[in-house]
């Protein structure tokens, strides 16, 4: 095993994990607070990636800057999560936030499913692939290998500010705060006057747009086509699982334990690559089977 | 004398009335397809041809004068619900024929159950060789080509292209295709070229999203060639991804199912990359690229998608017209009269169908032999896509693996000298 080698397969593996954290971030997070699986996760997620896809075929098509291309990133996971976490939590969740956990699952995988069979309504079933942001920033040679700047630098980076910017909202904000307090203690929180309808509202909005910006900025990297949103909403619940649902640094750790190991399978013992997310969760759970029972946001 | 002649043609006359009556009102065909998931980047395609067809013929009076009426089931659903739908179609919607399916792994599974429902089953799309090498079946049929055939011409395409090949990495999904085409191909290889080292076999899950790890391990690698089998939005994703980073311009890229791909990757698919349609399946195919009827087909396909027809719209085309083909043989034999499944079952061995592509004859064991079109891709301004140039169309029965024997074993056994097979090659006109 050279260093060059160790570099390669750690920088793929740094560029993997930042968009597995990302979506599935926004996972725990609503787990952690609001207690209910969404399996409607992969379908925020596709939904983000049909969208960005669709301005960046807009800008392209209306031969604005493409630089513009970037914030529109943004901008659609803000449309898909602000949109559909709002109408998601507001029309459905609210009503059986005290019912069975099998009922809220199953009633988010009915939505999943609308969300599928939308995607096709809307977008059809060819691929799309709006590629500009990934072009626009060029490569980076490193040894042998030629990365993008797109997927080793700006996805990391987001990745990172996700991270402190979240730990940061909730330590420090008051809206944060008062997440954290609603997290620890429903009941309590509302007793002291908290709004814990609209805490959940929030805090369901903002991990519906961490789900739709995973897609959105997974867009430009990959084919957005119907059924995207089953592969990371699956792997999204092998990180969370492993890192204890509702904790944020350890649904990071996770990403990057899952990204590593993928990419060193790939290059040293290919045919674990598929298995690697789920042998971490499986040993991780093994070994400290108390991270999945326990929350902490 | 007269009353005689009187009897005789009332008796005429009520035979064939009896005649008319024997002809169902329609000939229902049922076709499992993906409708929806990633294969319905074939499917929904393969779904536009067979109703542009069935259009037509059936403003001509559909198949030996009985219209013919379609039944979709989506494969996408899965392998359980769509086995419970083929059944329900047979057997309470008394589906005449069925044309199962994209998935090789669903044919597997469709081709003893159509032998237990005794339903005549064209197999349309699915390219698995295991099918007839590992099974004997009355009422199965494939009227389109299958994988043996399609890797080797790949392999003889290649080492023509490529003769001081030394190294060879592959990168195919992780299913039942991806692994055989790849035993396929790399058993041909090793006997025709036995000093090429295989650097990487990579198989990466099916409907993978990021292949970045992949192409960074072929950077540090620089195999000679890459080979990949994959198809649909795997395959775009795959393409645009390597050639976003330069690995497409280090190794030569061979993908032999790429002619599906060539209008959506558009710009994001260099020139001189090796490409096959599984079979001779090209709208720009240079034996028919200007008789009138394919002229015709492509442009009413084209006014009716928006899109250039790919492999698995000829492929439906291919079992169509076979099906027309067999139920017409079928129907002379039998003295003009409507056949039964058996009588259209037997009919279809020994049929040869020309759709839009060379004639396929099917095999005593129900395959179809479809002869083999590759090129090297290039850029001709008159398409914002790459085409095809340096074609070679290899003929089938020459690389397809004889009735009865095994394709892995019969592989083994080819002879150096099938390299200097001559076919026919073709220049892209620009």
């Amino acid at each position: 095993m050279t260093s060059q080698l160790v570099l390669i397969a750690l920088l793929d593996g740094i560029a993997y994990a930042a968009l597995v954290f990302i979506v599935s971030v926004g996972l725990t997070l609503i787990f952690g607070v609001l207690r209910v699986l969404n399996i409607a996760h992969g379908s925020l997620y596709a939904v983000g990636a049909y969208t960005a896809a669709s301005f960046g075929i807009w800008i392209a098509a209306a031969k604005i800057s493409p630089w513009l291309s970037y914030p529109t990133l943004a901008i659609a996971a803000a449309i898909v999560g602000i949109t559909l976490g709002s109408a998601i939590e507001r029309l459905l969740l609210q009503r059986i936030y005290d019912k069975e956990e099998v009922l809220q699952l199953l009633a988010t995988f009915a939505v999943f499913m609308i969300l599928d069979d939308a995607q096709r309504l809307i977008w059809g079933v060819q691929p799309y692939f709006a590629a500009t942001p990934l072009r626009l920033l060029g490569n980076v040679q490193i040894g042998a290998v030629t990365y993008t700047v797109y997927q080793i630098v700006l996805l990391p980076v987001v990745a990172v500010a996700v991270l402190v910017g979240l730990r940061f909202y909730l330590r420090y904000a008051t809206s944060g705060r008062v997440i954290l307090a609603v997290a620890e203690d429903r009941e309590a929180a509302r007793a002291i006057g908290i709004n814990v309808s609209r805490v959940y509202l929030t805090t369901f909005i903002i991990g519906a747009v961490l789900a739709a910006l995973g897609g959105s900025l997974a867009s430009p990297t990959t084919s957005i086509l119907p059924g995207m949103g089953t592969d990371m909403l699956v792997l999204s619940f092998a990180v969370a699982a492993s890192a204890g649902l509702g904790r944020i640094e350890g649904a990071a750790i996770t990403a990057l334990l899952i990204g590593l190991g993928r990419s060193v399978a790939v290059y040293w013992a290919p045919e674990l690559d598929v298995l690697v997310p789920y042998l971490i969760m499986t040993l991780v759970l093994l070994v400290r089977p108390q991270t999945f029972q326990s929350r902490r946001i | 004398m007269k009353s005689l002649l009187i009897a005789a043609s009332v008796c005429v006359g009520m035979a064939s009335v009896g005649l008319a009556a024997d002809k169902p009102n329609e000939l229902k065909i049922g076709i499992t397809t993906f409708m929806s998931g990633p294969a319905s980047v074939f499917g929904v395609p393969g779904k536009a041809s067979a109703e542009l067809i069935i259009e037509e013929w059936n403003r001509k009076g559909g198949i030996g004068g009985v219209p013919v009426k379609l039944f979709f089931v989506d494969e996408g659903a899965g392998t359980q619900a769509m086995l419970a739908e083929y059944r329900r179609l047979v057997q309470e919607e008394k589906v005449d024929v069925m044309l199962a399916s994209i998935s090789s792994g669903n044919c597997q599974v469709v081709a003893p159950l159509a032998e237990d429902l005794k339903v005549l089953d064209y197999m349309w799309d699915c390219s698995t060789q295991r099918i007839f090498e590992e099974g004997k079946y009355r009422y199965v049929y494939r009227p389109q080509s299958y994988g043996t055939p399609e890797m080797l011409s790949t392999v003889l395409y290649v080492l023509r292209k490529r003769p001081d090949l030394k190294t060879i990495a592959v990168v195919n999904q992780d299913y039942a295709w991806g692994r055989d085409s790849w035993q396929l191909f790399s058993t041909a290889l090793k006997v025709l070229k036995p000093d090429v080292t295989v650097v990487a076999e990579l198989f990466p899950k099916f409907g993978a999203a990021d292949y970045s790890t992949e192409i960074s391990r072929l950077q540090a690698l620089h195999p000679d060639v890459v080979l990949s089998t994959a198809w649909g939005g795997d395959l775009d994703t795959l393409v645009r991804q390597a050639n976003q980073r330069g690995l497409m311009q280090q190794s030569l890229f061979v993908l032999p199912l790429v002619e599906s791909s060539l209008e959506r990757l558009g710009n994001d698919l260099p020139e001189g990359v090796i490409a096959g349609a599984r079979g001779d399946n090209y709208f720009l195919n240079p034996e028919y690229k200007d008789k009138p009827d394919f002229k015709a087909f492509v442009d009413a396909f084209r006014k009716k998608t928006n899109a250039y027809p790919i492999y698995p719209v000829f492929h439906m085309a291919q079992s169509l017209f076979a099906l027309r083909n067999a139920y017409e043989k079928a129907m002379v034999a039998n003295g003009g009269q409507w056949p039964s499944r058996e009588q259209v079952a037997d009919a279809t061995k020994g049929i040869t169908t020309e759709a839009y592509s060379r004639p396929i004859t099917i095999r005593e064991d129900g395959q179809g032999l479809a002869d083999q079109l590759l090129g090297t891709t290039k850029r001709d301004p008159k398409y914002n896509f790459a085409v095809m140039d340096d074609i070679a169309v290899y003929p089938a029965e020459k690389i397809s693996t004889p009735v009865g024997k095994m394709s892995v074993e019969w592989l083994k056994t080819l002879e150096p000298s099938i390299l200097n097979m001559q076919v026919p090659t073709y220049k892209h006109p620009m």
